[in-house]
Protein backbone atom coordinates (compact mmCIF):
# COMPACT_ATOMS: atom_id res chain seq x y z
CA UNK A 1 0.00 0.00 0.00
CA UNK A 2 1.37 3.36 -1.08
CA UNK A 3 0.70 6.41 1.05
CA UNK A 4 -0.40 8.59 -1.80
CA UNK A 5 -3.75 11.58 -1.55
CA UNK A 6 -5.09 13.70 -4.54
CA UNK A 7 -4.03 16.87 -4.74
CA UNK A 8 -5.84 19.67 -6.80
CA UNK A 9 -3.20 20.95 -9.00
CA UNK A 10 -4.64 22.95 -12.31
CA UNK A 11 -8.00 24.97 -11.87
CA UNK A 12 -10.09 25.06 -14.41
CA UNK A 13 -9.17 27.94 -16.03
CA UNK A 14 -5.57 26.86 -16.47
CA UNK A 15 -6.94 23.26 -18.12
CA UNK A 16 -9.06 24.82 -20.63
CA UNK A 17 -6.60 27.43 -21.95
CA UNK A 18 -3.89 24.56 -22.00
CA UNK A 19 -6.21 22.04 -23.96
CA UNK A 20 -7.44 24.87 -26.02
CA UNK A 21 -3.90 26.29 -26.67
CA UNK A 22 -2.26 22.93 -27.31
CA UNK A 23 -5.46 22.26 -29.60
CA UNK A 24 -4.70 25.70 -31.37
CA UNK A 25 -0.98 25.08 -31.96
CA UNK A 26 -1.13 21.57 -33.52
CA UNK A 27 -3.16 23.06 -36.14
CA UNK A 28 -1.12 26.05 -36.81
CA UNK A 29 2.01 24.33 -37.05
CA UNK A 30 0.63 22.09 -39.57
CA UNK A 31 -1.14 24.59 -41.63
CA UNK A 32 1.49 26.91 -41.40
CA UNK A 33 4.03 24.12 -42.67
CA UNK A 34 1.53 23.70 -45.83
CA UNK A 35 1.62 27.80 -46.10
CA UNK A 36 5.47 27.47 -45.98
CA UNK A 37 5.25 24.69 -48.96
CA UNK A 38 4.23 27.76 -51.31
CA UNK A 39 7.30 29.27 -51.47
CA UNK A 40 9.85 26.90 -49.42
CA UNK A 41 12.42 29.50 -49.03
CA UNK A 42 13.70 31.55 -45.96
CA UNK A 43 15.26 34.72 -46.29
CA UNK A 44 17.08 37.53 -44.09
CA UNK A 45 16.38 40.97 -44.69
CA UNK A 46 13.39 43.31 -46.46
CA UNK A 47 12.47 40.87 -48.84
CA UNK A 48 13.33 37.81 -50.60
CA UNK A 49 15.31 39.19 -53.59
CA UNK A 50 18.47 41.53 -52.21
CA UNK A 51 21.35 39.89 -54.73
CA UNK A 52 21.76 37.53 -51.67
CA UNK A 53 20.32 33.92 -51.69
CA UNK A 54 17.87 32.05 -49.49
CA UNK A 55 19.21 31.23 -46.01
CA UNK A 56 17.30 27.73 -46.46
CA UNK A 57 15.31 26.52 -49.13
CA UNK A 58 13.81 23.01 -49.84
CA UNK A 59 13.63 21.74 -53.16
CA UNK A 60 13.67 18.77 -55.62
CA UNK A 61 15.32 17.31 -58.33
CA UNK A 62 14.36 14.26 -60.40
CA UNK A 63 16.99 11.72 -60.89
CA UNK A 64 17.12 8.08 -61.86
CA UNK A 65 12.80 8.03 -62.31
CA UNK A 66 12.91 8.75 -58.64
CA UNK A 67 12.14 12.39 -57.10
CA UNK A 68 15.54 13.22 -55.17
CA UNK A 69 14.75 16.11 -52.12
CA UNK A 70 17.09 18.77 -51.54
CA UNK A 71 17.40 20.88 -48.60
CA UNK A 72 19.92 24.18 -48.62
CA UNK A 73 20.69 25.58 -45.50
CA UNK A 74 23.49 28.51 -45.21
CA UNK A 75 24.82 27.28 -48.88
CA UNK A 76 25.22 23.76 -47.59
CA UNK A 77 23.40 20.82 -49.84
CA UNK A 78 21.36 18.07 -47.95
CA UNK A 79 20.10 15.10 -49.43
CA UNK A 80 16.49 14.93 -47.75
CA UNK A 81 14.38 12.45 -50.03
CA UNK A 82 11.77 11.34 -48.22
CA UNK A 83 11.53 13.68 -45.35
CA UNK A 84 11.93 17.17 -47.05
CA UNK A 85 11.57 17.93 -50.55
CA UNK A 86 10.08 14.76 -51.83
CA UNK A 87 8.49 13.41 -49.22
CA UNK A 88 5.24 11.24 -48.87
CA UNK A 89 2.04 12.34 -50.54
CA UNK A 90 -1.75 11.94 -49.29
CA UNK A 91 -1.52 8.24 -51.41
CA UNK A 92 1.46 7.20 -49.60
CA UNK A 93 3.71 7.36 -52.86
CA UNK A 94 6.82 9.55 -52.56
CA UNK A 95 6.17 12.78 -54.67
CA UNK A 96 7.50 16.02 -54.65
CA UNK A 97 6.69 18.24 -51.87
CA UNK A 98 8.11 19.92 -48.83
CA UNK A 99 6.80 18.13 -45.88
CA UNK A 100 4.88 14.54 -45.92
CA UNK A 101 1.52 14.91 -46.34
CA UNK A 102 0.57 13.57 -42.76
CA UNK A 103 2.48 16.41 -40.96
CA UNK A 104 0.47 19.09 -43.15
CA UNK A 105 -3.33 20.56 -42.77
CA UNK A 106 -4.97 19.91 -45.39
CA UNK A 107 -3.06 17.41 -46.06
CA UNK A 108 -3.01 18.42 -50.27
CA UNK A 109 -0.87 21.63 -51.08
CA UNK A 110 -4.22 24.04 -50.57
CA UNK A 111 -2.73 27.29 -49.77
CA UNK A 112 -5.99 28.81 -49.64
CA UNK A 113 -7.63 26.38 -47.49
CA UNK A 114 -3.93 26.52 -45.06
CA UNK A 115 -4.88 30.15 -44.59
CA UNK A 116 -8.40 30.03 -43.47
CA UNK A 117 -7.13 27.20 -40.82
CA UNK A 118 -4.17 29.77 -40.17
CA UNK A 119 -6.06 32.64 -39.26
CA UNK A 120 -8.82 31.36 -37.58
CA UNK A 121 -6.65 29.30 -34.98
CA UNK A 122 -4.15 32.43 -34.83
CA UNK A 123 -7.47 34.03 -33.05
CA UNK A 124 -8.03 31.09 -31.06
CA UNK A 125 -4.52 31.10 -30.05
CA UNK A 126 -4.67 35.33 -29.11
CA UNK A 127 -7.52 35.16 -27.65
CA UNK A 128 -6.74 31.97 -25.45
CA UNK A 129 -3.63 33.49 -24.39
CA UNK A 130 -4.87 36.64 -23.34
CA UNK A 131 -7.38 34.99 -21.11
CA UNK A 132 -5.22 32.65 -19.89
CA UNK A 133 -2.93 35.92 -19.14
CA UNK A 134 -5.49 37.68 -17.44
CA UNK A 135 -6.46 35.00 -15.09
CA UNK A 136 -3.02 34.06 -14.24
CA UNK A 137 -1.96 37.69 -13.51
CA UNK A 138 -5.87 38.44 -11.19
CA UNK A 139 -5.19 34.84 -9.62
CA UNK A 140 -1.57 35.30 -8.78
CA UNK A 141 -1.18 31.92 -10.37
CA UNK A 142 1.38 33.27 -12.33
CA UNK A 143 3.34 35.04 -9.29
CA UNK A 144 2.73 32.03 -6.66
CA UNK A 145 3.27 28.99 -9.33
CA UNK A 146 5.17 30.36 -12.50
CA UNK A 147 7.70 32.70 -11.28
CA UNK A 148 11.19 31.07 -10.05
CA UNK A 149 11.89 31.97 -5.98
CA UNK A 150 15.40 32.56 -4.72
CA UNK A 151 15.81 29.44 -3.21
CA UNK A 152 15.17 28.20 -6.89
CA UNK A 153 17.16 30.05 -8.39
CA UNK A 154 19.98 28.25 -6.20
CA UNK A 155 18.84 25.02 -6.53
CA UNK A 156 19.08 25.06 -10.07
CA UNK A 157 22.12 22.95 -10.05
CA UNK A 158 20.60 19.55 -7.95
CA UNK A 159 17.29 20.26 -10.11
CA UNK A 160 19.52 19.70 -13.38
CA UNK A 161 20.82 16.36 -12.29
CA UNK A 162 17.46 15.40 -10.70
CA UNK A 163 16.19 15.67 -14.10
CA UNK A 164 19.10 13.92 -15.62
CA UNK A 165 19.14 11.14 -13.01
CA UNK A 166 15.28 11.18 -13.96
CA UNK A 167 14.37 11.70 -9.93
CA UNK A 168 10.89 12.95 -9.78
CA UNK A 169 10.04 15.02 -6.90
CA UNK A 170 7.89 13.59 -4.33
CA UNK A 171 5.66 14.81 -1.15
CA UNK A 172 5.50 18.28 -0.54
CA UNK A 173 7.47 19.33 -3.66
CA UNK A 174 5.75 17.24 -5.70
CA UNK A 175 2.87 19.94 -5.07
CA UNK A 176 5.13 22.73 -6.90
CA UNK A 177 6.65 22.97 -9.89
CA UNK A 178 11.01 22.86 -9.70
CA UNK A 179 12.54 25.46 -11.35
CA UNK A 180 13.61 23.91 -14.82
CA UNK A 181 9.68 23.60 -15.41
CA UNK A 182 9.41 27.42 -14.52
CA UNK A 183 11.94 28.31 -16.63
CA UNK A 184 10.48 26.12 -19.33
CA UNK A 185 6.60 27.39 -19.32
CA UNK A 186 7.74 31.25 -18.25
CA UNK A 187 9.92 30.78 -21.47
CA UNK A 188 7.18 29.37 -23.38
CA UNK A 189 4.58 31.67 -22.69
CA UNK A 190 6.81 35.10 -22.64
CA UNK A 191 8.97 34.61 -25.33
CA UNK A 192 8.28 32.01 -28.19
CA UNK A 193 4.54 32.58 -28.15
CA UNK A 194 4.83 36.05 -27.92
CA UNK A 195 7.49 36.18 -30.41
CA UNK A 196 5.49 33.98 -32.69
CA UNK A 197 2.53 35.89 -32.34
CA UNK A 198 4.67 39.58 -33.41
CA UNK A 199 6.30 38.12 -36.12
CA UNK A 200 3.03 36.59 -37.81
CA UNK A 201 1.48 39.89 -37.68
CA UNK A 202 4.95 41.65 -38.95
CA UNK A 203 4.06 39.40 -41.81
CA UNK A 204 0.55 41.25 -42.84
CA UNK A 205 1.01 44.41 -45.29
CA UNK A 206 -1.54 46.34 -43.40
CA UNK A 207 0.18 46.32 -39.77
CA UNK A 208 3.34 47.05 -41.36
CA UNK A 209 1.63 50.30 -41.74
CA UNK A 210 0.51 51.40 -38.72
CA UNK A 211 3.62 52.21 -37.63
CA UNK A 212 6.26 52.57 -41.18
CA UNK A 213 9.51 50.38 -40.32
CA UNK A 214 8.62 48.74 -36.93
CA UNK A 215 9.25 45.33 -38.88
CA UNK A 216 12.89 46.59 -39.69
CA UNK A 217 13.20 45.92 -35.78
CA UNK A 218 12.93 42.60 -36.58
CA UNK A 219 15.51 42.69 -39.37
CA UNK A 220 12.43 43.37 -42.14
CA UNK A 221 9.61 40.82 -43.14
CA UNK A 222 11.60 37.95 -44.82
CA UNK A 223 13.77 38.23 -41.32
CA UNK A 224 9.93 38.14 -39.09
CA UNK A 225 9.02 35.03 -41.81
CA UNK A 226 12.28 33.48 -40.80
CA UNK A 227 12.42 33.69 -36.90
CA UNK A 228 8.18 32.78 -37.33
CA UNK A 229 9.13 29.64 -39.37
CA UNK A 230 12.01 28.91 -36.42
CA UNK A 231 9.93 29.49 -33.22
CA UNK A 232 7.72 27.10 -34.84
CA UNK A 233 10.02 24.29 -34.36
CA UNK A 234 11.33 25.49 -30.91
CA UNK A 235 7.80 25.32 -29.91
CA UNK A 236 7.26 21.70 -31.17
CA UNK A 237 10.81 20.89 -29.82
CA UNK A 238 8.96 21.98 -26.41
CA UNK A 239 6.36 20.18 -26.83
CA UNK A 240 7.87 17.13 -27.38
CA UNK A 241 10.25 17.89 -24.40
CA UNK A 242 6.70 18.56 -22.40
CA UNK A 243 5.67 15.14 -23.41
CA UNK A 244 8.33 13.05 -22.87
CA UNK A 245 8.64 14.46 -19.53
CA UNK A 246 4.81 13.92 -18.49
CA UNK A 247 5.38 10.28 -19.78
CA UNK A 248 8.70 9.90 -17.47
CA UNK A 249 7.23 11.05 -14.78
CA UNK A 250 3.83 9.78 -14.78
CA UNK A 251 1.38 9.76 -17.87
CA UNK A 252 -1.40 9.13 -16.38
CA UNK A 253 -1.23 10.78 -12.79
CA UNK A 254 -0.42 14.25 -15.47
CA UNK A 255 -2.93 13.86 -17.87
CA UNK A 256 -5.34 13.27 -15.03
CA UNK A 257 -4.48 16.49 -13.15
CA UNK A 258 -4.42 18.47 -16.56
CA UNK A 259 -8.04 16.99 -17.33
CA UNK A 260 -9.67 17.02 -13.63
CA UNK A 261 -7.50 19.20 -12.05
CA UNK A 262 -6.34 16.01 -9.24
CA UNK A 263 -2.67 14.78 -8.80
CA UNK A 264 -1.68 12.36 -6.66
CA UNK A 265 0.83 13.09 -4.18
CA UNK A 266 2.99 10.06 -3.13
CA UNK A 267 4.88 9.96 0.21
CA UNK A 268 8.69 9.55 0.72
CA UNK A 269 8.93 6.68 2.68
CA UNK A 270 6.24 4.86 0.50
CA UNK A 271 8.13 5.87 -2.78
CA UNK A 272 11.05 4.07 -1.31
CA UNK A 273 9.24 1.08 -1.09
CA UNK A 274 7.54 1.04 -4.49
CA UNK A 275 11.46 0.95 -6.10
CA UNK B 1 -5.24 -4.26 -8.46
CA UNK B 2 -4.59 -1.18 -8.80
CA UNK B 3 -2.00 -1.30 -10.76
CA UNK B 4 -3.62 -3.34 -13.39
CA UNK B 5 -5.98 -0.97 -13.70
CA UNK B 6 -3.57 1.84 -13.96
CA UNK B 7 -1.86 -0.37 -16.95
CA UNK B 8 -4.90 -1.18 -18.70
CA UNK B 9 -6.23 2.34 -18.30
CA UNK B 10 -2.98 3.76 -19.57
CA UNK B 11 -3.50 1.22 -22.44
CA UNK B 12 -6.92 2.39 -23.57
CA UNK B 13 -5.07 6.06 -23.17
CA UNK B 14 -2.83 5.24 -25.27
CA UNK B 15 -4.72 3.84 -27.98
CA UNK B 16 -7.25 6.71 -27.53
CA UNK B 17 -4.87 9.17 -28.03
CA UNK B 18 -3.87 7.74 -31.29
CA UNK B 19 -7.31 6.72 -32.59
CA UNK B 20 -8.39 10.56 -32.01
CA UNK B 21 -5.21 12.16 -33.43
CA UNK B 22 -5.89 10.19 -36.61
CA UNK B 23 -9.47 10.40 -36.62
CA UNK B 24 -8.61 14.86 -35.69
CA UNK B 25 -6.41 14.79 -39.07
CA UNK B 26 -8.67 12.94 -41.29
CA UNK B 27 -11.32 15.33 -39.63
CA UNK B 28 -9.55 18.33 -40.60
CA UNK B 29 -9.12 17.75 -44.36
CA UNK B 30 -12.89 16.00 -44.43
CA UNK B 31 -13.76 19.13 -42.84
CA UNK B 32 -12.01 21.34 -45.63
CA UNK B 33 -14.22 19.97 -47.90
CA UNK B 34 -17.43 20.49 -46.45
CA UNK B 35 -20.03 23.23 -46.93
CA UNK B 36 -20.10 24.35 -44.00
CA UNK B 37 -17.45 24.45 -42.50
CA UNK B 38 -14.77 26.66 -44.53
CA UNK B 39 -17.94 29.54 -43.66
CA UNK B 40 -17.05 28.79 -39.50
CA UNK B 41 -12.94 28.97 -40.47
CA UNK B 42 -13.65 32.43 -42.70
CA UNK B 43 -15.46 34.16 -40.28
CA UNK B 44 -11.82 35.28 -38.98
CA UNK B 45 -11.48 37.80 -41.84
CA UNK B 46 -14.02 39.98 -41.17
CA UNK B 47 -12.47 39.89 -37.41
CA UNK B 48 -9.03 40.34 -39.22
CA UNK B 49 -10.66 43.35 -41.33
CA UNK B 50 -12.37 44.90 -38.31
CA UNK B 51 -9.16 44.50 -36.28
CA UNK B 52 -7.01 46.06 -38.85
CA UNK B 53 -9.29 48.96 -38.89
CA UNK B 54 -8.75 49.62 -35.75
CA UNK B 55 -5.83 49.04 -34.86
CA UNK B 56 -4.75 51.39 -38.05
CA UNK B 57 -5.44 54.75 -39.27
CA UNK B 58 -7.27 54.80 -42.62
CA UNK B 59 -4.66 56.72 -44.17
CA UNK B 60 -1.81 55.03 -42.67
CA UNK B 61 1.14 55.19 -45.44
CA UNK B 62 2.64 52.15 -46.25
CA UNK B 63 6.66 51.71 -45.49
CA UNK B 64 8.73 52.92 -48.49
CA UNK B 65 12.08 52.09 -48.67
CA UNK B 66 15.72 53.22 -50.12
CA UNK B 67 17.26 52.23 -54.20
CA UNK B 68 19.75 50.45 -51.76
CA UNK B 69 16.89 48.09 -51.02
CA UNK B 70 15.49 47.34 -54.86
CA UNK B 71 15.15 43.98 -55.66
CA UNK B 72 17.98 43.28 -59.07
CA UNK B 73 14.92 42.42 -60.86
CA UNK B 74 11.16 42.45 -59.70
CA UNK B 75 9.73 39.17 -60.18
CA UNK B 76 7.11 38.49 -62.71
CA UNK B 77 4.02 36.25 -61.19
CA UNK B 78 1.37 34.63 -62.73
CA UNK B 79 0.47 35.53 -65.83
CA UNK B 80 4.26 36.88 -67.40
CA UNK B 81 1.93 37.44 -71.78
CA UNK B 82 -1.37 37.31 -71.25
CA UNK B 83 -2.33 34.54 -74.37
CA UNK B 84 -5.27 37.07 -75.90
CA UNK B 85 -4.53 38.31 -78.97
CA UNK B 86 -6.29 41.78 -78.28
CA UNK B 87 -3.26 42.20 -76.20
CA UNK B 88 -1.26 41.04 -78.50
CA UNK B 89 -2.43 43.22 -80.40
CA UNK B 90 -2.24 46.16 -78.66
CA UNK B 91 1.22 45.06 -76.93
CA UNK B 92 2.60 45.15 -80.98
CA UNK B 93 1.66 48.43 -81.24
CA UNK B 94 3.38 49.81 -77.88
CA UNK B 95 -0.39 50.07 -76.46
CA UNK B 96 -0.55 53.48 -79.01
CA UNK B 97 -4.00 52.02 -79.29
CA UNK B 98 -4.32 51.33 -75.97
CA UNK B 99 -7.31 53.10 -73.95
CA UNK B 100 -8.74 52.95 -69.77
CA UNK B 101 -12.44 52.30 -69.52
CA UNK B 102 -13.46 53.48 -66.43
CA UNK B 103 -17.46 53.41 -65.94
CA UNK B 104 -20.19 52.05 -63.51
CA UNK B 105 -21.25 54.11 -60.76
CA UNK B 106 -19.93 57.21 -61.38
CA UNK B 107 -21.42 60.80 -62.86
CA UNK B 108 -19.04 60.71 -66.17
CA UNK B 109 -17.51 57.71 -67.29
CA UNK B 110 -14.14 58.31 -69.41
CA UNK B 111 -11.72 56.51 -71.87
CA UNK B 112 -8.26 57.02 -71.11
CA UNK B 113 -5.30 56.97 -73.58
CA UNK B 114 -1.64 56.36 -71.83
CA UNK B 115 -0.62 59.79 -72.77
CA UNK B 116 -3.98 60.58 -70.77
CA UNK B 117 -3.16 58.99 -67.95
CA UNK B 118 0.34 60.07 -67.82
CA UNK B 119 -0.46 63.26 -67.51
CA UNK B 120 -2.95 63.15 -64.30
CA UNK B 121 -1.26 63.41 -60.67
CA UNK B 122 1.17 61.15 -60.37
CA UNK B 123 3.01 59.77 -57.35
CA UNK B 124 6.69 57.78 -57.26
CA UNK B 125 7.17 55.32 -54.33
CA UNK B 126 9.72 52.30 -53.82
CA UNK B 127 7.54 49.86 -51.79
CA UNK B 128 7.56 45.92 -51.05
CA UNK B 129 5.41 43.38 -52.66
CA UNK B 130 4.16 40.82 -50.56
CA UNK B 131 3.02 37.56 -52.29
CA UNK B 132 0.78 35.56 -50.78
CA UNK B 133 2.97 32.17 -51.53
CA UNK B 134 5.47 34.03 -49.09
CA UNK B 135 8.15 35.77 -50.72
CA UNK B 136 8.65 39.90 -51.43
CA UNK B 137 10.06 42.05 -53.53
CA UNK B 138 11.44 45.77 -53.50
CA UNK B 139 10.42 47.97 -56.37
CA UNK B 140 10.09 51.49 -57.47
CA UNK B 141 6.75 52.53 -59.26
CA UNK B 142 5.35 55.47 -60.91
CA UNK B 143 1.74 56.08 -61.96
CA UNK B 144 -1.63 57.91 -61.66
CA UNK B 145 -2.78 58.41 -58.21
CA UNK B 146 -6.66 56.37 -58.72
CA UNK B 147 -7.59 59.03 -56.53
CA UNK B 148 -7.19 61.83 -59.19
CA UNK B 149 -8.19 59.30 -61.92
CA UNK B 150 -11.75 58.72 -59.93
CA UNK B 151 -11.87 62.68 -59.45
CA UNK B 152 -12.16 63.20 -62.79
CA UNK B 153 -15.13 60.47 -63.04
CA UNK B 154 -16.97 61.97 -60.01
CA UNK B 155 -17.98 58.44 -58.39
CA UNK B 156 -21.52 58.38 -57.12
CA UNK B 157 -22.43 58.22 -53.67
CA UNK B 158 -23.43 54.45 -53.73
CA UNK B 159 -20.10 53.31 -55.13
CA UNK B 160 -18.21 51.31 -52.75
CA UNK B 161 -16.23 49.39 -54.74
CA UNK B 162 -13.69 49.54 -57.42
CA UNK B 163 -13.40 46.66 -60.01
CA UNK B 164 -10.41 45.77 -62.13
CA UNK B 165 -11.34 44.00 -65.34
CA UNK B 166 -7.47 42.64 -66.89
CA UNK B 167 -6.46 41.18 -70.04
CA UNK B 168 -5.15 37.86 -68.92
CA UNK B 169 -7.16 34.90 -69.11
CA UNK B 170 -7.01 32.48 -66.70
CA UNK B 171 -7.86 29.15 -68.36
CA UNK B 172 -6.52 27.67 -71.44
CA UNK B 173 -9.64 28.35 -73.73
CA UNK B 174 -9.23 31.82 -72.85
CA UNK B 175 -12.11 32.53 -70.86
CA UNK B 176 -12.01 33.76 -67.20
CA UNK B 177 -9.98 37.11 -67.71
CA UNK B 178 -8.35 38.18 -63.98
CA UNK B 179 -10.02 40.68 -61.98
CA UNK B 180 -9.69 41.65 -58.43
CA UNK B 181 -12.18 44.76 -56.51
CA UNK B 182 -10.96 47.18 -53.53
CA UNK B 183 -12.90 49.28 -51.18
CA UNK B 184 -13.13 53.04 -51.81
CA UNK B 185 -10.92 53.75 -48.67
CA UNK B 186 -8.20 51.95 -50.42
CA UNK B 187 -8.72 53.60 -53.98
CA UNK B 188 -8.52 57.27 -52.05
CA UNK B 189 -5.37 55.96 -50.35
CA UNK B 190 -2.24 58.27 -51.56
CA UNK B 191 -0.01 55.50 -52.35
CA UNK B 192 -3.01 53.59 -54.83
CA UNK B 193 -1.81 53.93 -58.08
CA UNK B 194 -2.25 53.31 -61.79
CA UNK B 195 1.43 52.33 -62.51
CA UNK B 196 3.21 52.23 -66.03
CA UNK B 197 6.76 52.51 -64.85
CA UNK B 198 9.10 50.19 -62.73
CA UNK B 199 12.48 50.75 -61.86
CA UNK B 200 12.46 54.00 -63.95
CA UNK B 201 11.50 52.30 -66.87
CA UNK B 202 8.45 52.07 -68.98
CA UNK B 203 6.22 48.80 -67.35
CA UNK B 204 7.30 45.67 -68.94
CA UNK B 205 4.80 42.92 -69.97
CA UNK B 206 5.87 40.21 -67.87
CA UNK B 207 5.01 42.63 -64.55
CA UNK B 208 1.64 43.80 -65.78
CA UNK B 209 2.25 46.01 -68.79
CA UNK B 210 1.11 48.75 -69.68
CA UNK B 211 -1.27 49.42 -66.64
CA UNK B 212 -1.65 47.74 -63.07
CA UNK B 213 -3.03 47.77 -59.73
CA UNK B 214 -0.56 49.29 -56.55
CA UNK B 215 -2.70 49.04 -53.72
CA UNK B 216 0.47 48.90 -50.94
CA UNK B 217 -1.33 47.72 -47.83
CA UNK B 218 -2.27 44.33 -49.75
CA UNK B 219 -0.82 41.20 -50.67
CA UNK B 220 0.01 40.62 -54.21
CA UNK B 221 -2.75 39.25 -55.70
CA UNK B 222 -4.84 42.36 -55.61
CA UNK B 223 -2.73 44.58 -57.43
CA UNK B 224 -4.54 43.55 -60.78
CA UNK B 225 -2.12 43.33 -64.27
CA UNK B 226 -3.10 44.70 -67.58
CA UNK B 227 -5.84 46.89 -66.01
CA UNK B 228 -8.40 47.18 -69.27
CA UNK B 229 -11.41 48.36 -67.57
CA UNK B 230 -12.13 49.93 -63.84
CA UNK B 231 -15.92 49.36 -62.88
CA UNK B 232 -17.18 51.14 -59.42
CA UNK B 233 -19.89 49.23 -57.95
CA UNK B 234 -22.29 49.13 -54.86
CA UNK B 235 -21.46 45.43 -54.51
CA UNK B 236 -19.72 42.56 -56.38
CA UNK B 237 -21.93 39.48 -55.52
CA UNK B 238 -23.49 39.84 -58.70
CA UNK B 239 -19.74 39.69 -60.87
CA UNK B 240 -18.02 36.25 -61.66
CA UNK B 241 -18.25 33.77 -58.74
CA UNK B 242 -19.54 36.69 -56.37
CA UNK B 243 -16.53 37.24 -54.32
CA UNK B 244 -14.36 40.16 -55.27
CA UNK B 245 -11.59 38.43 -57.20
CA UNK B 246 -9.98 35.56 -59.47
CA UNK B 247 -8.01 34.07 -56.39
CA UNK B 248 -11.36 34.88 -54.06
CA UNK B 249 -13.27 32.86 -56.10
CA UNK B 250 -10.68 30.37 -55.77
CA UNK B 251 -11.05 30.78 -51.97
CA UNK B 252 -8.75 33.53 -51.44
CA UNK B 253 -9.66 35.60 -48.90
CA UNK B 254 -11.13 39.07 -49.91
CA UNK B 255 -9.34 41.07 -47.59
CA UNK B 256 -5.75 40.71 -48.11
CA UNK B 257 -4.58 42.82 -45.55
CA UNK B 258 -2.98 39.50 -44.16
Amino acid sequence: MSASHLYYRHTLPVRITHWVNAAALAILFMSGLNIFSAHPALYWGKSSYTGRGPVLEITAREANGGVVGITRVLGHEFVTTGVLGSAAGPRGRIVERTFPSWLTLPASRWLAMARRWHFFFAWVLVINGLLYLGYSIGSRHLARDLTPTKDDWRSIGRSIVDHLRFRHPVGEAAKRYNVLQKLAYSGVIFVLLPLIVLTGLAMSPWLNSAIPGWVDLLGGRQSARTIHFLVAWLLLAFVFVHVFQVIAGGLWNHLRSMISGRYRIRMEASNEQAR
Amino acid sequence: MNKRADLSRRRFLARALGTASATALGGCDALSRTQWFPGVLESAEKLTEAAHHLLVPRRAMAQEFAEADLSPTFRSNGTAMPADPRYAALAAGEFAAYRLEIGGLVEEPASLSLAELRALPSRTQITRHDCVEGWSAIGKWKGARLAAVLAAVRPQPRARYVVFYCADPMDGDGASPYYESIDMEDALHPQTLLAYELNDRTLPIANGAPVRLRVERQLGYKHAKYVMRIELVESFTRIRGGRGGYWEDQGYEWWAGI
